[in-house]
């Protein structure tokens, strides 16, 4: 059954162009936290992290993949896959083509493998500026085949996702994603797979309620907002204005909920760190 | 107070208008039988008309009457020898999910449900049926059990969701549905799940990734609540109907959708209009379903679940450019 999934799939290297787009925002950018104002450039070079606060810019899928990949190069899997609008929801249409011309990604997750400090992965990395990260058929699809690539491979996982939630516009189609996904990781797990999920800001809904808090282990960068219901849901129910710090990636810290805040400037260190302690996996060691 | 609904209206004037002829006849004994053989057919018809065509957001009143069946009730009504069980061994016991032993035609099974409240005192103390981590923590034990003693599971959804709160999200929300998810997906044992009102969001698919999945008829299952999709797209809660027509919520569109297996069908009115009735007819449905899925091993319950979730979404491919 794996096979037949898998047969259709077509690598290709990313041309480094695209990997290393840069978004028109003009010569100087002004960080959203703490109002310092910094060239682009120097902000690029930075990592997208504010040089004054440390806070940590929102960043694309192949912003995110040049800086995580060795060499930036990503072997990408289901890059033609697009949405279908099922429902016939009103306006999806027109929102889908919008949302493919402003980010210039075809759905919401970038999928395929490559390689982190040596080690070969499959990696998925979700972006907020298609659709809010919604998680449709598409990315429930994209993200399940590249779980059952890993089991194929016997491969790591890597997934760093950043969703508003499920993608309204395909409801109950987009609710199964849910089940789909974590299914699969059930099924990697058997296997003893390794899977290292990051949270980046903000997941939320069902992409959190499903295959991102199934990690082995869960990282998250600075200032992250994780959380299953909305900020704006929650003080509307409870009637209480909620904490500055509320579900942030420090409060989730403290309610244990993750295993460590990772600066970006130390991701890549880290993860290649934990893929070398799994890379003997399955093999006891004598120790004499 | 009234268990009529706006678009029942109609029917209940009609009611009325022949109640009062009898009346009226009775007093003044007038016989008025053949008036009233041709109120009482009219009423059959329009019966007819009203249930048989009824809206998306006139199905979603319905899964959401207050007079409608909880779970705690079909329990009672369906199986034998239930006993409830409580608490999730580490925090507390939510009332919003109940759940136990107890015997199917004689099988022992494991029952687990979302559990609304009869009235405000005890929706307050269920949280309105939206449970928090503990609640799905305390379903993931009740099952994991049965999956140990190879019983099979049985699963009553009806939720608005799960509870937006600052406490549910420090106790991680979050993990506490997938982490059923994923767990459900690889248990070895039947898994049966009956939407039998409102099956709203990650809430209710965290008791509802099952062999089978069945709704009755005027149940309901979505991505978000109507409102809620309402407020998000249309920044009006209002609009919730035009939403519930949009998200495809009803038996109906989910059967053609290939997510669910089954409509179980409600008697003429609703559910609440005879719990018997409707008791019995999910009981045939679950034994018809439970006895294809005894027949089958625990690998190959595991393998139809995965394949069942695994197909479920569309998508295209781009044209190349």
């Amino acid at each position: 059954m794996f096979k037949d999934l898998f047969q259709k799939k077509k690598y290709a290297v990313v041309p480094s162009e695209r990997t290393k787009r840069e978004i028109p925002e003009g010569l100087m950018n002004r960080c959203p936290k703490c109002g310092q104002i910094q060239f682009s450039k120097e902000l690029e070079k930075n990592l997208k992290v504010c040089s004054s606060c440390g806070h940590h810019f929102r960043l694309n899928a192949w912003e995110r993949i040049a800086m995580t990949l060795d060499e930036g190069r990503l072997f990408e899997i289901d890059e033609n896959m697009i949405a279908e609008d099922p429902l016939k929801f009103p306006g999806y249409e027109s929102k889908l083509e919008q949302q493919k011309a402003n980010s210039g990604l075809k759905d919401a997750v970038i999928t395929g493998e490559g390689e982190i400090g040596g080690f070969p992965v499959v990696i998925g990395v979700m972006s907020f500026d298609f659709f809010s990260g919604s998680m449709g058929s598409v990315v429930g699809e994209k993200v399940t085949r590249a779980i059952e690539l890993a089991t194929e491979k016997q491969l790591p996982l890597i997934l760093f996702s950043t969703s508003g939630g499920a993608r309204m516009q395909e409801s109950i189609l987009s609710l199964m994603q849910m089940a789909k996904t974590s299914a699969a990781l059930a099924r990697f797990n058997e296997q003893g797979g390794l899977y290292i999920s990051i949270f980046t800001d903000p997941t939320l809904g069902g992409v959190s309620a499903s295959f991102a808090s199934l990690g082995d282990f869960i990282l998250a960068e600075p200032g992250a907002i994780v959380g299953f219901a909305g900020r704006i849901v929650i003080e509307q129910t409870i009637r209480q204005k909620l904490p500055d710090n509320f579900q942030t990636a420090e409060f989730n810290m403290k309610h244990g909920q993750l295993d460590k805040v990772v600066h970006r400037k130390d991701m890549k260190t880290l993860l290649t760190k934990l893929l070398d302690m799994h890379a003997g996996k399955g093999e006891p060691v004598d120790v004499q | 107070m009234s268990s009529e609904l706006p678009f029942e209206k109609p029917l209940t004037e009609l009611r009325k208008k022949i109640d009062e002829l009898k009346h009226f006849g009775e007093e003044k004994e007038i016989d008025f039988t053949d008036e009233i053989g041709r109120l009482e057919e009219r009423f059959k018809q329009l019966e007819v008309e009203i249930y048989d065509n009824m809206s998306a957001p006139q199905i979603m009143n319905m899964a959401r009457h207050h007079q409608r069946p909880t779970s705690l009730e079909y329990i009672n009504l369906i199986f034998s020898d239930f006993i409830e069980l409580h608490g999730d061994r580490v925090f507390a016991d939510d009332l919003a999910i109940v759940g136990g032993l107890a015997k199917l035609n004689g099988i022992p099974v494991t029952v687990v449900g979302h559990q609304r409240g009869k009235d405000t005192k005890d929706n307050i103390q269920r949280f309105f049926g939206s449970p928090h981590p503990e609640g799905f923590r305390k379903a993931l034990r009740f099952m994991k059990q049965a999956n140990k003693f190879g019983r099979p599971i049985i699963t009553f959804i009806d939720t608005k969701g799960a509870y937006p709160g600052n406490t549910a999200e420090e106790r991680n929300q979050s993990e506490a549905i997938a982490r059923n998810l994923m767990e459900m997906a690889n248990f070895g044992v039947p898994i049966i799940c009956v939407v039998i009102g409102e099956g709203g969001s990650g809430g209710a698919l965290a008791l509802g990734v099952g062999n089978r999945v069945l709704m009755l008829e005027n149940a309901i299952y979505s991505a978000i609540s109507p409102n809620g999709a309402a407020s998000i797209l249309w920044k009006d809660a209002s609009k919730a109907d035009e939403a519930a027509e949009a998200m495809k919520i009803t038996a109906k569109d989910l059967l053609e959708f290939g997510i669910i297996e089954d409509i179980i069908s409600e008697p003429q009115g609703g559910a609440h209009r005879d719990k018997a009735m409707q008791a019995d007819g999910i009981k045939e449905a679950l034994w018809r379903h439970l006895q294809q899925l005894l027949e089958m091993t625990p690998d190959q319950l595991r393998e139809d679940r995965y394949q069942k979730f695994r197909k479920v979404g569309r998508f295209g491919t781009a044209e190349l450019e």
